[in-house]
Parts: structure tokens; C-alpha cells; sequence
């Protein structure tokens, strides 16, 4: 019998035609086993994908070549869930940062971030970002992992519209996010990751 | 960008434009993909409704945007942003060349911005010493190429693989590969260094939220995030229509505009940006942030009734999308700045009228771009509307002026008919076509045979074939229009048999009728017009009938709108083309919904025939099932065209100044028709018949089109 998807089921697959990575996982910690691995697993030089790779002018290329070692970042995350993943990282030769984003303008590897709220209807995430590093993560990492929990999706944009309203009374930076960045400027083909990351992971975070 | 002197130059520049292959193939896919993945987006959505509320809650923003603009200012400011009005595009631009001197700004980034473009933003700051790289993809390759864009959401549509990669070859100093997924990536990497060193960001704004200060930013690469975080000073250009009281007008929107733009459910990033927020690169961590308010116009525009509309406007880009003429020869010649058909309106209030003057003529006035709008903008109408401004700002056109002088004058218009039917005895070889015509005259105009006018004409047909009722249950005006009257009157005498056939139908065709007066409209004489409605409103006692039946899809769509808009600011006529208006009804809908006439009424052999929905029958009147009903009710076996509701490039007058584009129009037209197989077709316009006919006849192949009411009259069951 036909029945209707809950809202989590349906974020999932909304996300997921807008090329988003979905996976339900239980726990922070199995979020960041989720996070560690990934990493581990990126080619060795996946910053080949975001173009290193291609014949680049002198000024282009330079910028590659400040990229060293594989990064994680995880600004705006509570100590408890950095120090794990720190622990986690550590030993497979992955460092983790919170900050300094404007140093690592070369490329990072991933940005592991909390998501305030998810659009089942458009499989869109909300990520609150008016502290800068969490701006900056989202944007220059290759991979950008969010975590959502499962009690923060919502229906649709409207019913948003309060809670947004009051995060808009003073300074702020929200976004919304739907899938990595794409374009389909030449030839109306589709491009994953032109400005910002080439893959986004969602981690819808079921329970409490 | 169009920038012609004269008509006959902007002929030549469309000629050129027609020739450009690659172009023409990639907005001809793009718009067959368009539309199934337009109707995909909005599958489970109620399309209509959503729009009804967008331009409603537009509508209400525009009559304050004053207020608004004090509104936001004030808790803008509260939260850090310093906020400008700028008057003009000069304005503008001197503002933002003093900020950017005030905090010692020496390069710039831009994310995507049409109102940058309006004002030549790029070409200010240059001029001023500062380095600016535009960061969305599009907008990018045609800054390296010294363009403008064309087209609103995809500004780079005109361009291939190829030419992209050369272009990127000659700016990295290496050959570079044309795959387009590399390409991609050598722009993000050559792109980053310019965020990194950026001192100022320049956005544009999809909306300025007035209850918060904020503004959102629509986009698909995130380059606007990058645009306003990296930088210590961030810039948002917007003009002033953009404000919106809350959030609340902004979500609905957002819910609309990427469906309708690129039928995407929603872009990748939308960006709302409240106030000066951290930024490590500015001096006290705080960013510099301003938002201009553009009104160059727009305000002038929001006191005109008739234009104020024109604000409603989402920058979706879809008019573009679905009309036929940017489809051949692309925005870079159907608009200035703007494109498509919001492009022609905004051109004239924009860039003035200079601009405006050769581009509003290139309008077939098919309805397409009013259908797609996401405010519901009537498009097809402001765009006559500007032609006819200009003729009455510059002065009208001499054969413009003397078609307005004759088909006001109906005596002198049939008279003048009637010596052109003995005129062309030579010419026509006897055949309904006219043959042997002195060619010089007709250079352009060779791609379809043109109609002879008929030996007699309806009106003097009429005491002839007149059905005789006793007992009327329902009284039927005809309206024949012209070319029905002179050229095919077989289709009304057709439509009389039909109508007849139903018992208690009583018709009259009241004999002072004339021409409609579309013709009129589409040439600017906006005044003759009005006469011409005038005259066939007193020939036409509307009190006296039930329903006004008309053969013409183009008349009856006119009879049924324009009449009541000509008439909207004298109360004693507007009332009098109420009564008139409410009656007008086409054949069809006649026949279906009002005679109720199926199956039953009609016998004979099963036979193949294909149909051409006319404009202004299935936009114009929203008529799409009651033919094709009567079709099938008739035994016909009906075969769907490709793109059958697309404009046959007829339009009037507009195929006689615009005959390279009513050709290409037609061509595509007769392709689709001759891919169903079948070998004839039927539709309910003279104007698409004429066209089609004379396409055929052209070609030299058998096809026979012909009106819907024929095709029924042939099949009725004799009694």
C-alpha cells in the first residue's frame, strides 16, 4: 500500500536529485567516523579535481601549490565532537582545524558543519553562517559534509519564515543550501563544483 | 547588444544573426528542453495560483516602495549597512566609484548582477583605475570577450565548447582542452586567486527584505558567497523594485523563479545577508557593507497604470525561453541590455527610446512570453503599447499613418479591396494565388504564395445563403473579419452550413462591420484603432444577440480583450464593450460548448489531419480542446505536431517588415507538420491558414489546411 514518505524520507530523496550524498546515520560519533573516513578515502590528490589538474595561468597554479597536507574543518562545532574527531583523524595523517580559513584559500579537503534546518521539499539545508569561518568552510572545501538532524526538517521554506525573520533582526549570514555547487554556463551542460564544493554529504542525524 | 541606426540596419544585423548556426541549434534544444523540464518543476504545484500571488504581493509592494525604502534603510543601518538611493544610472555609478575610493579599493569581484549591467558598472570602475573580474561563469567569458550578455539567467547561451576553450587558452597562456568539465575547473581555479585578492565585492539582489534590512541572492556556483565574504568591503546593487516588505514575498518567489527560469526546483545557493557581519579581512572585523537602491526610472514607471507591471518583474528570464524570434536569432539582437520580452519594455524605460525603437517592432505579438511570466506580466500588449508611445513621441510613419487612415474608413478600405480583386486578374493565372507578380517589389517576401482575393465576397454572399429561422432560440452575430469577408469567404459560408444544421439558431452578419482593428495595434496607430473598435460596436448592436461567433482566432482574442483595455478610462464606453466583449465567442467553443455538436452530427471516411493552434486561440483565448474535440467528433483522425501551439509567423504585419524571421517561423512550422504524416491540417485562424497555405504552395507540396469549420461543413449528416 502506497504511503506517504515522512518528511526525513522525503528530504532524503529531494537531496538526493539535486546530487547531494545522503546516508542516515545514529549518532555524532558515527558522524564523525562518517567524516574521518571519507577523508581517508579521497584520492591522494583529490584536489585534482577541482581543477590543479588543467593548464593554469602562473598565478592559478601557485595557489595549488599551497596545499600540503589533507584538512578537515569543523568550525562552529562543539570541543567534545572536535576533539574526537581530531583523535580519529590524528592517526590516519588528516589534520583538523576550527579556524583560519583565510590561510587555507588554496583548498581544503572537507568542512564538517551542523545544519539548522532542512527543506523536505526541496532537499535544501540551512546553514547559519554568519561567523565567517563557517562561511569560508563551506565554500572553499572540496567536500562539504553537514549533519542535520532528522527533528530539524521542515516541509517547505514557509514554514521557515519566523524562525528566520528573527535570526535576520541583527547581522547575519544564512544560507540555504541545496546540493554542491553546479553550473551549466557553457553549453547548457551540467558542471559540478565551479565556486564551491564539488560534493555535498548529508548526514541526516536520527534520535536525539 | 542591438544598437542598429534604422530598421533596414537592424534587418541586416537580424539577417546576420539568423546565420549563425550554432547558436540557433542551442536555443532551438534549449527551448524543447525547457519545456518539459519547466513542467516537471512545477509538477504538484499550483503554477497559476502561485503567480496570482506574486503579482499580487508585488502589485502591493510597488505602490510603496517609498516606504519600503525607508523601512529597510532604517533597520539596515541598525544592523551596520549604509544604504543609498541612486536617481540615475549616473548616480549609481558615483556612488559606488566613491566607496570604492573612500576605502582604498583597487580590485573588485562581482557575482552576477543584470542591474550592473544596466548601468555599465564595469565600464565606471575601469575608467576610474580599478581592476573588476566578474565570478559567475557566463559572466565571466563575456567580460573576456568584451560583451554583454544574452540571456538573463544563462549569459554566455550564445557560446560553444570551442570558443569558450579559446578564449581560456588565450587568457591562462596554455592550450586548453575542450571539455567542458575542465573548463569548468580552469575558471574555478583562475577565479580564486581574484576572491583571495579582492579588496571590494560587488553583488546584485534578488530582493531587499524591508521588515530586516536583508537581502537575498539567488545563485547556482556560489559565487556570490565567496563575492560577499572574501573582500572587506561588500557592494549590492539592486533596483529599487526589488523590495519586498518580509521574507514572506521572497519564499514565494524563490518557490517560483528557478522553476521557471531553468526548471530547477530550487538554485543551489540562496543567500540572505543581514547587516555588516564578521569579516577578518576588514579593519575592525566588521565588513563594509552598502546597498544601492537603483531607481533610473523605475519610480515614473510605478506612477504609469499601464506600465507599473513592468515591475513585477522576477529577472526569471523565461519570456526569453519560450519566444520564437529570440529562439532564432538570440539576446544579443532581441535586446539592449535586457532580453526577451521584458527586454523590449525595459529597454525603452531603461535606455530609452532610442534603443527601444526597432526592437519593440519585433514582436509577433503570439502571447507565448505572457503565458511563462511568473508575475503575469502582459507582455505582448506593453509591447505595443511602447511602439505605439513612440509613433506618437516621434511622429507616425507615413504607410503606417495611411493603413490607420483607410481601415477607419470602411467604405474606402472595401472599395479599395474591391478594385484590387480586378487588379490582380493578371497576375493570378486564374488560380487562388497570386502568380507573376513583378518580383522587385516582393524580394523578401517570395518564401510563401499569397492569397488572390476572392471573386465574391462574403458580405455580398450573404442575402444568398442566409438560413431563414421562424423560431430563434439563440441569436448569432457573425463577425467575419477581413480576411475571411474578402479572401476565404468559402470559411464563413462552411461555418454558416455548421451553425445551421442546429435548429433555432437564427444568425445575421450585420453589413457595417469592418476590420477588427489588430492590424492597427500591431502597427502602433493605437488612435485609429480606438475609431475602428468604435464603428464596429455601433454596427454590431450587441444587445440583439446572444453570442458574436467569429472564425478568426486573431479577431475574436481582440474582440474579447483589446476592445475592453481601449476603452478603459471612458466609463459610458467601457460599459457599451462589456455588453459587446461578453458576447464574442470563437467557432469553435461555438460549435463544442455552446451547440453542443459531436458525433452524432457528423459521418464520413477516416482521414488523417494534423492541427495548428493559432496564438491567439490557445493564449489569446485559452481555447485547446474544444477544435480538437470537434476534430474527432468528426471522424477525423487527429495527429498531434511537434511544438503545435508555436506561432506559424504570421503575426500581421509583422511578417511583411520581418519576412527573414516569418520565413524561418513558417519552415519550422511546415517541418513539424509534415512529421505526423498526415497530409492535411486544420486550424481556426485565415492569418495561419494564409500563412501555411502559402507555405505549402511555396514548396510545391500537397498539404491541404484549412479551417476547422470546413473540415466540419463537408462532414455534417445531411438531413
Amino acid at each position: 500500500m502506497p504511503t506517504s514518505l515522512s518528511l526525513v524520507d522525503r528530504m532524503q530523496e529531494k537531496a538526493v536529485l539535486a546530487a547531494a550524498v545522503v546516508s542516515k546515520v545514529a549518532s555524532m560519533d558515527e558522524a564523525i567516523a562518517y567524516v574521518a573516513d571519507v577523508c581517508a578515502n579521497k584520492e591522494a590528490c583529490q584536489i585534482l579535481a577541482s581543477g590543479c589538474a588543467e593548464p593554469l595561468s602562473d598565478t592559478a597554479e601557485e595557489l595549488c601549490r599551497t596545499k600540503q597536507q589533507k584538512i578537515v574543518c569543523a568550525p562552529d562545532m562543539p570541543e567534545d565532537v572536535v576533539a574526537k574527531l581530531a583523535a580519529l583523524c590524528e592517526e590516519r595523517g588528516i589534520a583538523v582545524i576550527t579556524k583560519g580559513m583565510r590561510k587555507r584559500l588554496g583548498g581544503i579537503d572537507i568542512a564538517l558543519t551542523m545544519a539548522a534546518a532542512g527543506i523536505a521539499e526541496t532537499g535544501t539545508i540551512v546553514v547559519r553562517s554568519t561567523d565567517e569561518e563557517v562561511r569560508l568552510a563551506t565554500m572553499v572545501a572540496e567536500t562539504h559534509i553537514a549533519v542535520l538532524p532528522a527533528g530539524a526538517v521542515v516541509a517547505d521554506s514557509y514554514d521557515l519564515e519566523d524562525r528566520m525573520a528573527e535570526w535576520m533582526a541583527g547581522p547575519d549570514y544564512t544560507a540555504f543550501i541545496t546540493g554542491p555547487s553546479r553550473t551549466a554556463d557553457i553549453e547548457r551542460v551540467l558542471a559540478l563544483g565551479v565556486h564551491g564544493p564539488l560534493e555535498l554529504h548529508l548526514l541526516i542525524l536520527e534520535g536525539n | 547588444m542591438q544598437d542598429a541606426a534604422n530598421l533596414k540596419d537592424y534587418r541586416k544585423q537580424l539577417r546576420e544573426a539568423l546565420e549563425n548556426e550554432f547558436q540557433r541549434q542551442a536555443l532551438d534544444k534549449f527551448a524543447v528542453a525547457y519545456r518539459t523540464s519547466r513542467s516537471n518543476a512545477f509538477a504538484g504545484i499550483d503554477a497559476p495560483e502561485l503567480i496570482a500571488e506574486i503579482a499580487a504581493a508585488k502589485d502591493a509592494a510597488v505602490d510603496h516602495l517609498p516606504e519600503l525604502f525607508e523601512e529597510f534603510k532604517r533597520h539596515a543601518e541598525a544592523a551596520g549597512t549604509k544604504v543609498h538611493w541612486a536617481a540615475t544610472a549616473h548616480d549609481a555609478n558615483e556612488i559606488i566609484g566613491a566607496i570604492a575610493k573612500e576605502n582604498g579599493v583597487r580590485t573588485v569581484v562581482k557575482s552576477k548582477s543584470m542591474t550592473a549591467e544596466e548601468i555599465h558598472l564595469n565600464d565606471h570602475l575601469e575608467g576610474q583605475g580599478l581592476e573588476v573580474t566578474e565570478t559567475d561563469l557566463g559572466e565571466w567569458i563575456i567580460q573576456l570577450r568584451h560583451e554583454g550578455p544574452s540571456h538573463m539567467v544563462m549569459p554566455a547561451i550564445h557560446l560553444s565548447r570551442y570558443q569558450v576553450a579559446d578564449l581560456f587558452t588565450e587568457v591562462t597562456h596554455k592550450q586548453q582542452d575542450v571539455d567542458i568539465q575542465k573548463l569548468v575547473k580552469v575558471a574555478r581555479r583562475e577565479l580564486r586567486p581574484k576572491y583571495c585578492q579582492a579588496d571590494m565585492g560587488i553583488s546584485g539582489a534578488n530582493f531587499a527584505i524591508a521588515a530586516t534590512g536583508s537581502i537575498g541572492i539567488i545563485t547556482n556556483e556560489g559565487n556570490a558567497r565567496l563575492t560577499t565574504t572574501l573582500p572587506r568591503v561588500h557592494v549590492a546593487l539592486a533596483g529599487i523594485d526589488k523590495l519586498a516588505p518580509t521574507l514572506h514575498e521572497a519564499l514565494r518567489i524563490i518557490k517560483c523563479l528557478p522553476k521557471n527560469a531553468t526548471g530547477q526546483a530550487i538554485t543551489s545557493y540562496v543567500t540572505w545577508i543581514t547587516g555588516a557581519v564578521p569579516a577578518a579581512s576588514a579593519k575592525d572585523g566588521k565588513k563594509v557593507h552598502h546597498v544601492v537602491f537603483l531607481d533610473n526610472g523605475r519610480m515614473a514607471m510605478a506612477r504609469d497604470p499601464e506600465f507599473k507591471q513592468v515591475l513585477r518583474c522576477i529577472r526569471c528570464g523565461a519570456c526569453a525561453n519560450v519566444c520564437p524570434i529570440y529562439r532564432l536569432v538570440g539576446g544579443h539582437k532581441y535586446g539592449h541590455v535586457y532580453i526577451g520580452a521584458i527586454g523590449l519594455v525595459a529597454t525603452y524605460f531603461f535606455h530609452g527610446r532610442e534603443k527601444a525603437r526597432n526592437l519593440v517592432q519585433n514582436c509577433l505579438n503570439c502571447g507565448a512570453c505572457k503565458a511563462v511570466c511568473a508575475a503575469g506580466i502582459d507582455l505582448p500588449t506593453l509591447i505595443k503599447e511602447i511602439h505605439a508611445r513612440i509613433q506618437d513621441e516621434e511622429g507616425h510613419p507615413l504607410y503606417s499613418k495611411a493603413v490607420g487612415q483607410v481601415l477607419k474608413n470602411r467604405t474606402l478600405f472595401h472599395t479599395m479591396l474591391k478594385s484590387a480583386r480586378l487588379a490582380q486578374k493578371p497576375v493570378t493565372g486564374g488560380t487562388p494565388f497570386l502568380r507573376h507578380l513583378p518580383m522587385f517589389l516582393f524580394k523578401d517576401h517570395d518564401f510563401r504564395a499569397l492569397p488572390a482575393i476572392a471573386d465574391t465576397a462574403f458580405r455580398e454572399r450573404w442575402e444568398k445563403i442566409r438560413p431563414r429561422v421562424d423560431k430563434a432560440d439563440v441569436k448569432v452575430a457573425l463577425f467575419s473579419g477581413c480576411v475571411q469577408d474578402f479572401v476565404y469567404p468559402e470559411q464563413m459560408e462552411a461555418a454558416v452550413a455548421v451553425i445551421a444544421s442546429r435548429p433555432g439558431v437564427a444568425m445575421d452578419y450585420p453589413m457595417g462591420q469592418s476590420c477588427c482593428g489588430l492590424p492597427l495595434m500591431m502597427l502602433g496607430e493605437k488612435k485609429a484603432a480606438k475609431e475602428l473598435a468604435a464603428h464596429n460596436m455601433n454596427a454590431i448592436d450587441a444587445q440583439g444577440f446572444d453570442y458574436i461567433v467569429t472564425l478568426c482566432a486573431s479577431c475574436a482574442s481582440y474582440l474579447k480583450h483589446g476592445y475592453k483595455r481601449l476603452f478603459k478610462d471612458d466609463p459610458a464606453m467601457a460599459f457599451k464593450a462589456a455588453q459587446f466583449t461578453d458576447r464574442v465567442i470563437d467557432f469553435s467553443s461555438f460549435v463544442h460548448d455552446v451547440l453542443g455538436m459531436a458525433d452524432e452530427s457528423f459521418a464520413g471516411p477516416a482521414k488523417d489531419v494534423t492541427y495548428h493552434a493559432p496564438c491567439h486561440l490557445c493564449r489569446g483565448l485559452g481555447v485547446t480542446e474544444a477544435p480538437r474535440a470537434l476534430l474527432r467528433d468528426a471522424g477525423l483522425n487527429y495527429l498531434p505536431a511537434a511544438e503545435e501551439d508555436v506561432c506559424c509567423g504570421f503575426g500581421g504585419s509583422f511578417s511583411v517588415k520581418f519576412p527573414e524571421l516569418s520565413k524561418e517561423l513558417l519552415r519550422k512550422k511546415i517541418d513539424n507538420l509534415k512529421a505526423t504524416g498526415a497530409t492535411a491540417m486544420a486550424t481556426d485562424c485565415p492569418g495561419c491558414i494564409m500563412q501555411i497555405r502559402g507555405g505549402f504552395e511555396h514548396d510545391g507540396t500537397t498539404f491541404e489546411v484549412r479551417h476547422v469549420a470546413e473540415y466540419l461543413a463537408e462532414r455534417l449528416k445531411r438531413k
